[in-house]
């Protein structure tokens, strides 16, 4: 905690993260107000002992003390709002662009499909093929427009208001018979050991699901079967002090010591993944990691090149 | 031959949809904005009204109204295809009459042709 309140101090870096400059920077004039505050105190004190017996100078020396608070409080309410309309316009625009990229490639999926089903006149192999690569390829920018979308929502604070009761197990369970397609054809074995009686999290259930989907989507692709080993996918849920914690184990391809550092920074791919899978957004840990920081939990790994790695996360229980 | 009005400013949307849906047996009428789809509704009488929410001049959400207040459109079912995809608008569009939502990106063609055939009474 100490170490984030250094952090937090750092008004510069503060600064810079919102693309502010140091006069436009509600941190900057937090403290500054802080430090003109002390010094207002400190001086109408010190005047105070010198002019006791003529209180009219006091006043007017509080009387412009004030003066100037209230103008450094504007110009810090100003900065806010210069912030949050920023933030807003960013949130805008983000939406406006998913909604409108999302139109033109819905018409060419509907238009694909048209064709491969073959209702429209034959198609050759050939052009089978290409349909399939248009396909694919449509796919794809329609994954990373939804991530795109989904990193919008995770920063806008007022998704994660409608806090619920939830079984964590019951939500894990549901994901993983979604994923039982996907998870036989990898030739992968997945086991689940909850604890028995787990209390409920109050949590938002529908952000969850974006999580642990993510992760166990992570470890089935990265649980690469090999020389006869077959992959191995083991979820755990069990209560840990006041928290229910949740790890995802795999036994793959883990991740590179080097790249450990940058795996929740957004589009960020390890090598070792690039290499396996070409394409991917890089934007599911980012995301992940956002909506555990947001729901009050925390999130980690440990994980050994070559050997497997072990995602968990924990949720407060209600 | 039963006919469809199609409310959708986007025109490759329109253009692809629209001659998929000629092809499977459908009449088609097009609008590209709000202020239209209602005038045609009224004009044309469809059988079932394809709505999207973001439109020109009038949105989506207000055309749907105007829609179940006329009584010359109120039967008409509609179906909303939108790529709008928050809870909010959903509940919304129930609530103002809908029949059906539906996120465009999260529907095959195949799924979207279906939800067609049931509103139109073909399943």
């Amino acid at each position: 905690m100490l170490k984030t309140t250094l952090q937090d101090l750092n008004i510069s870096a503060q600064c810079k993260k919102y693309d502010l400059s140091l006069w436009q920077c509600p941190h900057f004039f937090f403290v500054l107000m802080g430090v003109v505050m002390a010094g207002v105190i400190s001086a109408v004190y010190g005047i105070g002992l010198h002019f006791l017996n003529d209180p009219q100078v006091i006043a007017l020396i509080v009387l412009f003390l004030t003066g100037a608070l209230f103008i450094i409080t504007f110009v810090i309410t100003q900065a806010f709002e210069k912030t949050a309309e920023a933030n807003r316009l960013k949130s805008e625009f983000v939406s406006i662009v998913t909604h409108q990229l999302r139109s033109p490639l819905t018409s060419l999926s509907w238009a694909i499909e048209a064709l491969i089903s073959g209702e429209f006149g034959k198609v050759e192999e050939k052009q089978l093929e290409y349909l399939k690569i248009l396909k694919e390829n449509n796919s794809r920018m329609g994954e990373l427009i939804q991530d795109l979308i989904t990193v919008t929502k995770v920063e806008d604070s007022s998704q994660f208001k409608n806090k619920e009761s939830v079984s964590s197990e019951g939500i894990t369970k549901d994901l993983v018979f979604k994923f039982q397609p996907f998870i036989q054809g990898s030739n992968i074995d997945l086991k689940i050991k909850a604890d028995e009686k787990l209390p409920q999290v109050l949590t938002v259930a529908s952000q969850i699901k974006v999580v642990i989907e993510n992760l166990i989507d992570n470890a089935i692709r990265y649980a690469k079967p090999k020389d006869g080993v077959k992959g191995l996918i083991e979820i755990f849920i069990f209560k840990k002090e006041k928290n229910i914690q949740f790890e995802i184990k795999d036994n793959g391809v883990g991740i590179p010591k080097e790249d450990q550092k940058y795996i929740f920074q957004k589009f960020f791919r390890s090598r070792n993944v690039k290499e396996m899978q070409p394409y991917g957004s890089g934007l599911g840990l980012f995301i992940t990691k956002s909506i555990i920081t947001k729901l009050g939990g925390k999130i980690g790994f440990k994980s050994e090149e070559r050997k497997g790695t072990t995602f968990w996360f924990t949720l407060p229980i209600k | 031959m039963k006919k469809i009005l199609f409310i959708e400013d986007e025109t490759s949307l329109q253009k692809a949809f629209g001659t998929i849906l000629k092809d499977k047996g459908y009449e088609v009428v097009s609008a590209l904005d709000g202020e239209t789809g209602l005038k045609l509704a009224k004009e044309e009488n469809p059988d079932l009204i394809l709505l999207d929410v973001i439109l020109p001049k009038i949105h989506g959400f207000e055309v749907l109204k105007k829609l179940k207040e006329e009584k010359e459109t109120q039967q008409i079912p509609v179906i909303i295809l939108t790529n709008l995809e928050d809870m909010e608008n959903v509940g919304k569009a129930l609530e103002l009459g809908a029949m059906s939502y539906l996120v465009k990106a999260q529907y095959s063609l195949e799924e979207v042709l279906e939800k067609i055939k049931k509103a139109l009474g073909e399943l």
